[in-house]
């Protein structure tokens, strides 16, 4: 079975990040990148499925240069090859899906595991057009995925608001992971050895021809307004009438 | 352009993840163990799985392969939570494992490494004796050769990995003879837990490293086998002294880690701690303390970088170690010292993580040679 995962190069979560003086964007000086936090857990995802059914994982990233160093993270996890498409721009969450369906066209796997939402810009939007663009099925927020015994389905258990959700999607098939489908491994030493000689195709979104004009542009960022600190009740009646009179959400 | 300071693509994956695994795995359990004073053969197991030890051994033997800057961030990291945990590592790689990697024959390193560098075993090194400490030459331990076999008389002492269940053996240096110019003729030997005549046991009350494992050895009598001398007779002192080269970077890289670990306690501390009406981190005294802490942390890091990248590129290094090691040390110490001081009397109490730094910093300038003898070795590289 062929896998194909995607990995996004994000700011480091772990790490307070600032807005530039001019709105313009991140001050991304002095700030360390890693893996989108729930692409490590697609890359997991893809690695266990990989190691019961055998096949191929191929780590697929979208981004700068420096991108290569996240695709071969999800290579020293166990990933076979990977793919980057390399770009400075800004792809928009369509961009983004029209980069990805060619790549899908190109090397038809049988399942695309991505993260539900890149940490950065939280659109959680890219899977779900990604299916729609190939005409698949698609399972997001999957908190449990197993595979049906011919291998053509694929049983997801979705974390939907106030409970979950089972489906069942015929292969080729869009599946996004939820925080909760599993624990990443960790890279362990030998496993980055081994990442050293694995394959990654490198190619230019230019080269492409794929038309990836944002059709989403960023105007400012502006610092969230600082929380002021709250109160102390002395019992339910006051919180009661507080949320009445003057939150006035009761 | 050659001046580079990048890490390669593959030290930054295992920086990112051995530090991630030292939050979740090491550090939830380190307060606890400390004070127990036990070794955790749970987490000495993920170490194992994440393929901490044999870091630079080849895969040929069971190694990981890597560089040894690669294994001066990997002993970093862990002692950026934990000294204890990064002492089983770092004697495990440098004084365990290093002496069979560079001086064994083929059978011995296919008879022990694979096993060590899976981590399903240790492996101590028995330089020091109650009598010979910082005069490692002074060893009263000695080998006589008697038909096939050597016997061993003698003892030693603060030896890490080397009295647990997992303890496999040990290198020991002994006195074989009298050379040519009168001086003890130094070798190796390489004894194996379970044989008859030696005793291994297990050291309690310790300042730091509480949930690491030292031991004292005794020989009496013991018989080991004519192959089990390490490398040539006479070659002893030479195999002893050079492994405390590479041990210095382990030290060093453990005193940057544990310098680290304790200025990110302080900072944390600062920021949330209001006092005055503000958090402590905005009055200069604080303040300068803790720029004054990192300028030093990023000296030390460069430092320690250098003798890697050296020792990496086939250069001496010997100088650089030893440079590393004191400073780095000296570092720990310094940088704890102003983290309790800004914890106030919170750094004095048990449930504050930062106590055990305190702690743990004073091994680095007495351990694998104190810092009056780096400055000897420095002294002595520089040419006084």
């Amino acid at each position: 079975m062929k896998i194909f995962v995607t990995t996004k190069r994000v700011t480091d979560p772990d790490v307070k990040i600032k807005v530039k003086p001019d709105g313009s964007g991140i001050a991304t000086e002095g700030i360390d990148y890693k893996v989108n936090p729930f692409d490590e857990i697609a890359v997991e995802e893809a690695i266990r499925i990989n190691e019961k059914q055998g096949g191929e994982v191929v780590v697929v990233s979208i981004g700068s240069g420096a991108s290569t160093k996240e695709v071969r993270s999800g290579l020293a996890m166990g990933a076979q090859r990977g793919i980057l498409v390399k770009t400075d721009d800004y792809l928009d969450s369509l961009g983004t899906a029209t980069v990805l369906k060619k790549i899908v066209d190109d090397e038809k796997p049988d399942l695309i595991l991505m993260g539900k939402q890149a940490v950065d810009g939280d659109n959680n939007q890219v899977g779900q057009i990604l299916a729609d663009m190939l005409g698949y099925a698609q399972a997001c927020f999957a908190s449990k995925i197993e595979l049906g015994d011919d291998q053509k389905t694929a049983r997801v258990t979705r974390e939907v608001d106030g409970g979950f959700d089972h489906v069942e999607v015929d292969l080729p098939a869009v599946i996004t992971a939820d925080l909760r489908l599993n624990e990443p491994r960790y890279a362990s030493l030998p496993g980055i050895m081994k990442a050293k000689k694995k394959p990654i195709n490198e190619m230019e979104l230019s080269s492409l021809g794929l038309d990836t004009t944002p059709k989403v542009v960023w105007h400012k960022f502006s610092e969230p307004a600082e929380r002021k600190a709250g109160i102390k009740v002395p019992d339910v009646p006051t919180l009661v009438s507080k949320l009445k009179d003057e939150a006035k959400v009761l | 352009m050659a001046l580079n300071y990048d890490l390669s693509e593959e030290q930054q994956i295992l920086r990112s993840s051995v530090r991630k695994f030292a939050k979740d795995v090491i550090k939830p359990v380190a307060r606890e163990l400390d004070e127990r004073e036990e070794f955790s053969y749970d987490t000495m197991k993920s170490m194992a799985e994440l393929g901490l030890f044999g870091v630079f051994v080849s895969p040929e033997h069971g190694g990981q392969g890597l560089d040894y800057v690669s294994y001066i961030i990997a002993t970093e990291e862990i002692a950026r939570v934990d000294g204890s945990h990064a002492a089983t590592v770092a004697a495990g790689n440098s004084l365990g494992i290093g002496p069979l990697n560079y001086y064994g024959s083929e059978e011995q390193k296919k008879k022990y490494l694979p096993k060590l560098c899976a981590g399903q075993g240790l492996w101590g090194f028995g330089l020091t004796e109650p009598n010979a400490g910082s005069d490692a030459g002074g060893s009263q331990t000695t080998a006589v050769p008697d038909g096939n076999e050597w016997v061993i008389n003698g003892s030693k002492i603060f030896i890490t990995n080397a009295a647990n269940k997992i303890s496999m053996g040990v290198t020991i240096q002994a006195v074989t003879g009298k050379r040519p110019d009168g001086k003890k003729e130094l070798s190796c030997f390489l004894v194996e837990h379970g044989t008859k005549g030696f005793t291994a046991k297990e050291m309690h009350g310790k300042l730091m490293w509480r949930s690491s494992n030292t031991a004292e050895l005794y020989f009496e009598d013991c018989r080991i086998p004519r192959e089990n001398l390490l490398g040539r007779q006479g070659d002893g002192f030479h195999q002893m002294l050079s492994t405390l080269d590479g041990g210095r970077l382990s030290i060093g890289a453990m005193g940057l880690g544990c310098g680290q670990g304790a200025f990110d306690l302080a900072l944390a501390y600062s920021q949330e701690r209001q006092q005055f009406g503000r958090p402590i981190c905005k009055f200069q005294a604080i303040a300068f303390k803790l720029a004054d802490m990192a300028m030093e942390i990023e000296l030390a890091r460069n430092l320690m970088y250098k003798a890697g990248w050296l020792r990496d590129n086939q250069r001496p290094f010997a100088q650089e170690a030893a440079m590393a090691k004191l400073y780095c040390s000296e570092l720990a110490r310094r940088v704890s010292n102003h983290a309790v001081q800004i914890h106030g009397g919170y750094g004095l109490m048990k449930e504050y993580d930062v106590e055990r730094f305190y702690r743990d910093a004073k091994f680095l300038e007495i351990g694998e040679g104190t810092s009056e003898v780096q400055r000897i070795v420095i002294s002595r590289q520089i040419g006084c």
